[in-house]
């Protein structure tokens, strides 16, 4: 079976004019997104604070829930339905003063409110401010030194700093527009969607390195050509691969959408934006970053 | 060539059956022991997330271990000053480790004292004032500082793992983190919030006496008397739930604290049928108390236990034999865990809970079955595609890919690591890039034959020009991982791990498992056309 006729030709690089565009386009508006959104918007693993998610045994309405929390003079707590029947989702952000004291208060005053409805706390997660800043900055320092080390790993297989430099300029770009529609659904920069961040991080070079390995494969082969057509080439070449693996994961990332449930939802909306960009990046942020490169800067003009 | 992939055939089957045996436990409990007595791993341990239970990260606040040592010190002090006559004006603890001292009369004297006995103070700025008054402050050793703290997270970590193997939880642990702080992971427990009760309790005990001559109508006006303190007792009415407080006005000075403590036990009143705390005192304690009711008959002992006075009863007349009893309006489980503390000692410091993370059981059940649903639909349907796309070939990668599973599994069982969410997701990750790996090399291999090769040749071919790809991404996944797995915290850790090995299994699977198979089928005589 053959999805991609291995003939096809499509002149990918000479759409980098329009497509340069696009790509600033969707960087303007992710940063103004975020601008806008007063940065993004993290969630109680980051920012500190106190998250509860509660399940009653008969039906009741978010009011009631949220009476219960403005009872003890918690008026910024967010109240909201969370996945199925009589399941709410309770947080509190900030909160500098004792947390502890807060989530205890929070559950008398609950038991009291819902008298004659038995509830079960599924799940409690507080965090001090001091730790979530330690999660935030180990993850940033983590994340920046993986890029270096990538930058440098592959700008010594490809013998070419460039090539590390366009592996390096397509993440940043990726995680700018992932983030970018993280800050427009409005989601919360939660773990899970570091998870994501590093996942997708993952995809993205592995789909770079791919077709940098075919570039470098095909100088040798095509001495007379340009690099642009060599980068047309083998971007083409790859074609049938790139489509199937990105729409096999694809796949994969649709199935936990739809069945994984609430508590991964924001997880694979993020997932499914990164893939697309991950391969979208490799052909129109890497390969023009090196072609850029190396007819500009290193002065090989061939 | 055939009999070179004879033994690697073998030897890759053995690795696999081996894989398989090391991933039994993990999915049956029904083994015969002998069984488990050859296999070194366990089940693969689930994180909170997925299993239900509490996360707890503690930190001891060494400052106040750091201020009480100081208190102490300067109590020392007072003592061995009076005992050698030294006058005295002005001796105060300065926080955090700071003793200002004004006396007068001769420095040489305080000089000596200091030198004997007080080796861990160091003098700032000694002055002489007017009318032979000196003025010095003695601040504790920076080394000493730090060692007093190191000790209070020593000791709180060791208490908090006797008082969690009192309260009874399977397989709890309890770890340092970095310098300061204390892990404390409690699977599928039920009562959290007694569990945080239990191990964030101070439980410093002590016995002070009251101060009978003081008024405490005054005292509570703000005019207390000298040397004494204002401590409340609460008492919770059972019927309204409304708090009092009664307040009791105190002698500073700690009599006795729980250090001499031996065992701690529950009773039962035999009136009123409440429960009530019985402690017997070691014999050094039981020494020291007996003198302390000697010498205080017809006066009142109050019972503290961090800052709350639980009774205050008369002492009728010395008490030998070294027992007390601490009595309130306990539940039987209160006075339960009330037990535990004393038996398991004061914390040297107060703890603090920086992050706490509970998991009921019922919802960690819902995303492992939520998820697990997911993962078979979504692994049946990339298998599906493989054997609908490549066909034969897409069999051999099948193989790769289950197999690449459950290595990864099993080195997870191996070294003991916990998978969590997280932890899935580089699981994921790590498949996915086990797909393309197959995807790069079958797309090779067609092209070869596109090219008009043979099959032998191009399987060859395909396979050496889809190696360097394969490992140059694979590599750099895991130089990320790697570094991942070195700096960041808990969850990203979780991500690395399971990503890294899976990498590492992935490079095997694709491109040494599969790379026998297709040997194996196109070295048979007569092969002409590969089905992929």
């Amino acid at each position: 079976m053959e999805l991609i006729p291995h003939d096809t030709r499509f002149d990918f690089i000479g759409k980098k004019k329009y497509t340069l565009w696009i790509s600033a386009i969707a960087i303007l508006i992710s940063f103004g997104s975020i601008f806008l959104h007063g940065g993004l918007r993290y969630g109680v693993d980051f920012a500190g604070g106190l998250v509860a998610e509660i399940k009653f045994s008969k039906p009741t309405d978010v009011s009631g829930v949220r009476s219960a929390t403005e009872a003890i003079g918690l008026k910024d707590a967010v109240v909201q339905k969370f996945g199925g029947e009589n399941e709410f989702l309770i947080r509190v952000e900030k909160s500098s003063s004792d947390l502890e004291a807060v989530s205890k208060s929070i559950q008398t005053s609950l038991q009291e409110q819902f008298k004659g409805n038995p509830l079960e706390i599924r799940r409690i997660e507080l965090v001090g401010p001091k730790v979530g800043r330690d999660l935030k900055e180990k993850a940033m320092w983590a994340v920046g030194l993986a890029f270096l080390a990538i930058l440098v790993y592959v700008a010594f297989r490809f013998h070419e700093f460039a090539y590390g430099l366009g592996g390096i300029v397509a993440l940043f770009h990726d995680i700018v527009v992932t983030f970018g529609v993280v800050s427009l659904f409005n989601i919360e920069f939660s773990l899970n969607v570091l998870a994501v961040i590093l996942t997708i991080i993952g995809f993205s070079i592995n789909d770079t390195i791919v077709i940098f390995d075919r570039v470098r494969e095909n100088i040798k082969k095509m001495r007379k050509e340009d690099l642009v057509t060599i980068f047309n080439v083998s971007i083409n070449e790859t074609l049938g691969r790139t489509i199937l693996t990105t729409g096999t994961v694809m796949m994969v990332v649709l199935i936990l959408f739809f069945f994984a449930g609430d508590v991964i939802h924001d997880f694979t909306i993020a997932l499914i934006v990164g893939l697309i960009t991950g391969t979208y990046s490799t052909v129109y942020i890497a390969s023009p970053v090196v072609l850029l490169w190396e007819q500009n800067i290193s002065g090989r003009k061939k | 060539m055939l009999k070179t992939l004879r033994w690697k055939i073998i030897l890759y089957a053995a690795i696999t059956v081996f894989a398989i045996l090391l991933l039994l436990p993990t999915f049956t409990s029904q083994l015969p022991p002998w069984f488990m007595k050859i296999i070194p791993t366990d089940k693969i341990h689930k994180g909170l997330d997925l299993q239900g239970g509490m996360y707890l990260l503690l930190t001891v606040e060494g400052e106040k271990a750091v201020e009480s040592y100081v208190e102490q010190i300067k109590n020392n002090l007072k003592d061995d000053l009076k005992e050698r006559g030294i006058p005295v004006g002005k001796l105060e603890t300065e926080k955090p480790d700071r003793i200002v001292l004004e006396f007068s009369g001769a420095k040489e004297k305080v000089d000596n004292l200091l030198s004997q006995r007080f080796t861990m103070l160091r003098e700032l700025s000694p002055s002489s004032g007017a009318g032979g008054i000196w003025k010095t402050q003695l601040v504790l050793d920076s080394k000493e500082t730090e060692y007093v703290k190191k000790r209070a997270i020593d000791q709180a970590l060791e208490i908090i793992r006797n008082r969690v193997d009192q309260f009874g939880v399977s397989e709890p642990e309890i770890t340092l983190q970095g310098t300061d702080r204390i892990l404390v992971q409690l699977p599928g427990i039920q009562d959290p919030q007694r569990a945080i009760n239990l191990i964030g309790q101070t439980a410093l005990l002590e016995f002070k006496l009251v101060d009978e001559e003081g008024n405490i109508d005054e005292a509570l006006k703000g005019n207390i008397p000298p040397g004494d303190v204002i401590l409340y007792q609460r008492s919770v009415d059972s019927q309204t739930g409304a708090v009092r407080k009664i307040p009791f006005l105190l002698k500073e000075k700690t009599l006795m604290t729980g250090e001499f403590i031996k065992d701690a036990r529950v009773s039962l009143d035999s009136q009123f049928h409440e429960p009530y705390v019985s402690m017997e005192f070691t014999d050094i304690g039981a020494k020291l108390f007996e003198q302390i009711t000697g010498a205080n008959v017809k006066k009142r002992l109050a019972i503290i236990l961090d800052n709350n006075v639980y009774s205050a009863p008369e002492i009728r007349e010395r008490i030998a034999g070294g027992r007390a009893q601490i009595t309130g309006r306990f539940s039987t489980e209160e006075a339960n865990d009330l037990a535990v503390v004393l038996r398991s000692g004061a914390l040297p410091a107060p703890v603090k809970i920086l992050e706490q993370r509970t998991v009921g059981p019922s919802l960690g059940q819902d995303s492992i079955h939520k998820g697990i649903v997911s993962m078979l639909i979504s692994a049946a349907l990339v298998v599906l595609f493989m054997i609908v796309y490549y066909k034969f070939a897409g069999v051999i990668a099948d193989v790769a890919l289950v197999l690449n599973i459950i290595l990864t599994l099993a080195a997870l069982a191996i070294f003991r690591a916990t998978l969590t969410l997280p932890g899935i997701a580089g699981l994921v990750l790590s498949v996915g890039m086990a797909v393309d790996a197959n995807i790069l090399i079958h797309e090779r291999i067609k092209e070869e034959l596109r090219f008009g090769k043979t099959v032998r040749a191009a399987i060859d071919q395909g396979y050496h020009r889809a190696f360097s790809a394969i490992i140059d991404s694979n590599l750099t996944t895991l130089i990320s991982g790697i570094i991942l797995y070195q700096f960041g915290t808990g969850p990203v850790k979780g991500f690395a791990v399971t990503l890294s090995i899976g990498i590492l299994a992935n490079i095997f699977t694709a491109v040494y498992i599969t790379r026998v198979i297709f040997d194996y089928v196109s070295l048979r005589p007569g092969v002409k056309t590969l089905s992929i």
